[in-house]
């Protein structure tokens, strides 16, 4: 199954990110894409191979984001311990909303995490350390590993990269073990997961946790980047946007994310400027495109055209 | 060695002329000044700001370089920030980084004002803030390259709190956003008002954003109290104020706005809002000067000009002339010129800029005129009193800004 055509798909991934910033694109711009493609991977490790939808994926993001911020700013840990305490954080919120939410199944699951995710909005606009409504500014990039100057955009480029290269090969890595079959197996049949002597519940808290904290990763990661961490991120929207990266771009696809969250960040980047908030209507009118002529997504129609798996 | 001593000293002093000469041409970086506009183009706050602002900005350049017969060249470039500060400071970034934008001016809510200042400090640029409000702006997360030029929640609140009190309107009610920026806008008037020997009954808080406020009115209405402070904004001041309507609370009791716009008022209509106070930093039937730009304003945009607008305009002309007066545009000296300089237009008189970057001009107590006093579209306030400068700024011993400290 695993053949060379993936291999061929991630040297064109690895080259794309070496190369572009050299080739002129805006790095900040790539910053975001990757930091974005990154949450979409491990919302896709949910929802693409172990199917449930979750609708509070925000919420992993923003902790991980004002934990990172809050640490970085107001502690001072270096950029390395931050981008860890938040990723940590946003693990531990994954148990905590994980063992509650997979207690149900389906659009009650979705709400679950949906209302947890809102919960934690109202609790992030109340608190002080977060700034309420104006966010959190002002996060120094620092020294990565008190060595490496990160104010320097190539820099902190390529670390944003490499972050984003390890959380995909990890979730590569999962999908393709025995632990990612049994969850692909109650993704295609859960009560026969179940008579086979799975502990279900035991792998989908996992799987949650585990994209919780890859969540967090590439929240914690963007924080560094913007030096900020705002309510957007908290908002039901990310948790919106989140899911339709991953359609776009092919649910179930290793490269289906990636190629959502580019296409999605791109799209916003460059109609911020001309239609505004309108910016919201156009997404909403290419996910309906989306769900009725490729429902497969961009690298899921693909990989059918190649009569191989992406 | 007196002759040797002579000589160098002339030629160093030729040699200084001859550099100095380049200079007054004005070192600009590109070899031109480029002003970004980023705003609320499409959202809640397009109306108070956007297109407007643009207009403003627009016609500030056009002004300056016919007034200064064309010193150099100007650009303008515009964003819109979807009120979020990510995208805010990403667009910045981009600009600064990519684009060589010298200056930011409006940056419409507080979250993206607090965005940009500091990308804006890191780069060494300026950022004129217009159309946010919060007083963090030159408080704590104040920076030496910002000017808040057009207004701040605490001279609307205060300026409103005591001025209401003085005109009689002495037991008080809050109508409480429930987040950070309602807190601070009701306690700072709540203080005012008991300062100046009036009684604050009580408060309620809704939640925000809100959109039914009937029991949150009722309990206004049965405290009795004569004025309910509105320590909300947007669209949960608007609906308060329309829903206080129709439960027949407004002409018994009066209602104080805390942060409302001109615009505010022409979509609720004077029926809606007639009888009310607020505070704000510029009215377009004040006096020639601001009557006479006004018409000019109106005449592209259709709309009489908000304060923020207004204050676009001059912040814009008075950063242009600094640029000029400076012979440059790098950052530090221009905002230095710019603190230096007082501003006297249509929009401030004998204004000036503080330390922290607050524009220290005249407030307006304004009350909204009930229909039968409006003699025509946009005439909509009786001026009650204006409201010295000195009165409308936080007093500099009470600032969180260290650069007021020194």
């Amino acid at each position: 199954m695993n053949g060379g055509h993936m291999y061929w798909g991630f040297a064109a991934l690895i080259g794309f990110g070496l190369l572009a910033p050299v080739a002129g694109i805006y790095p900040t711009f790539l910053m975001k894409c990757w930091c974005f493609a990154l949450f979409a991977c491990a919302f896709n490790l949910l929802l693409g191979y172990t199917g449930l939808l979750s609708f509070g994926h925000a919420a992993f993001l923003s902790v991980a984001a004002y934990v990172a911020g809050h640490t970085i700013r107001n502690l001072g840990f270096g950029p390395e311990w931050g981008i860890l305490a938040g990723t940590l954080s946003a693990g531990v919120l994954g148990y905590v909303f994980g063992s509650l939410a997979i207690r149900r199944a389906g659009i009650y699951f979705a709400m679950i995490t949906l209302a947890l995710a809102q919960m934690l909005y109202f609790v992030w606009l109340q608190m002080k350390f977060t700034g309420g409504e104006d966010g959190l500014q002002g996060v120094p990039r620092g020294m990565l590993f008190g060595l490496i100057d990160l104010s320097d955009n190539t820099n902190l480029y390529y670390l944003v990269f490499a972050i984003f290269l390890a959380g995909f090969f990890l979730i590569h890595r999962v999908i393709h073990s025995p632990f990612g079959q049994v969850l692909q197996a109650i993704r295609e049949n859960e009560p026969r997961a179940i008579s086979l002597g799975y502990d279900v519940d035991r792998y989908k808290l996992v799987v949650f946790v585990l994209s919780a904290a890859l969540s967090g990763l590439a929240g914690a990661t963007k924080t560094l980047v913007f030096q900020l961490a705002s309510l957007t991120d908290a908002h039901w929207h990310m948790s919106g946007e989140v899911v339709l990266m991953t359609l776009l771009g092919g649910l179930g696809t290793v490269f289906g994310p990636v190629v959502g969250a580019f296409v999605i960040i791109g799209l916003q980047n460059q109609l911020a400027d001309k239609v505004g908030s309108w910016v919201q209507v156009i997404m909403g009118i290419i996910f309906v495109i989306c769900v009725l002529v490729f429902r497969r997504g961009i690298v899921g129609e693909l990989g059918r055209l190649l009569k191989r798996p992406l | 060695m007196k002759k040797k001593l002579m000589f160098v000293a002339v030629a160093a002093a030729f040699f200084g002329v001859a550099a100095m000469a380049p200079a007054q041409q004005a070192k600009l970086s590109g070899g031109v000044v480029k002003i970004g506009i980023l705003t609320d183009l499409s959202g809640l706050y397009s109306d108070l700001s956007g297109q407007g602002s643009l207009v403003a900005a627009r016609m500030a350049i056009d002004d300056f370089l016919k007034q200064e017969k064309n010193p150099f060249k100007v650009e303008l470039v515009s964003a819109d920030h979807q009120n979020k500060g990510d995208v805010a400071s990403n667009k910045a970034r981009e600009w600064f980084e990519r684009d060589g934008v010298d200056m930011i001016g409006d940056l419409v809510t507080s979250s993206t004002a607090l965005a940009v200042m500091p990308v804006a400090k890191e780069m060494n640029r300026v950022t004129i803030v217009n159309g946010a409000a919060s007083t963090n702006i030159t408080g704590k997360a104040c920076t030496d390259l910002n000017v808040h030029y057009a207004y701040d929640t605490y001279a609307l609140a205060i300026g409103t709190g005591r001025a209401v009190v003085k005109q009689g309107g002495d037991s008080w009610f809050f109508l409480t956003a429930d987040y950070a920026f309602g807190h601070s806008l009701e306690k700072d008037t709540s203080d005012v008002v008991t300062a100046m020997g009036g009684k604050v009954l009580g408060s309620v808080r809704h939640p925000f954003p809100g959109t039914d406020f009937s029991s949150f009115l009722l309990k206004a209405q049965s405290s009795g109290a004569k004025v309910i402070g509105l320590a909300n904004a947007g669209t949960d001041t608007t609906n308060s104020i329309k829903q206080a309507a129709e439960f027949g609370i407004t002409p018994k009791q009066s209602l104080a706005g805390l942060l409302m716009f001109i615009t505010d008022v022409h979509s609720l209509s004077l029926k809606t809002a007639g009888g009310m106070y607020l505070t704000e930093g510029f009215y377009w039937d004040f006096s020639d000067a601001t009557r006479a730009w006004s018409k000019r304003f109106f005449d592209q945009h259709k709309r009489m000009p908000t304060m923020v607008q207004a204050g676009i305009y001059s912040s814009t002309m008075h950063y242009l002339k600094a640029v000029k007066a400076a012979g440059t545009d790098e950052a530090k000296a221009v905002v230095r010129k710019m603190k230096d300089t007082p501003v006297n237009d249509f929009f401030a008189q004998n204004g000036r800029i503080r330390e922290d970057g607050r524009l220290l001009h005249d407030f307006y107590l304004l009350q909204v005129k009930r229909p039968a006093e409006s003699k025509g579209p946009w005439d909509y306030y009786h001026v009650r009193q204006v409201i010295p400068a000195a009165d409308a700024a936080i007093p500099a011993a009470k600032s969180e800004c260290p650069l007021l400290k020194k």
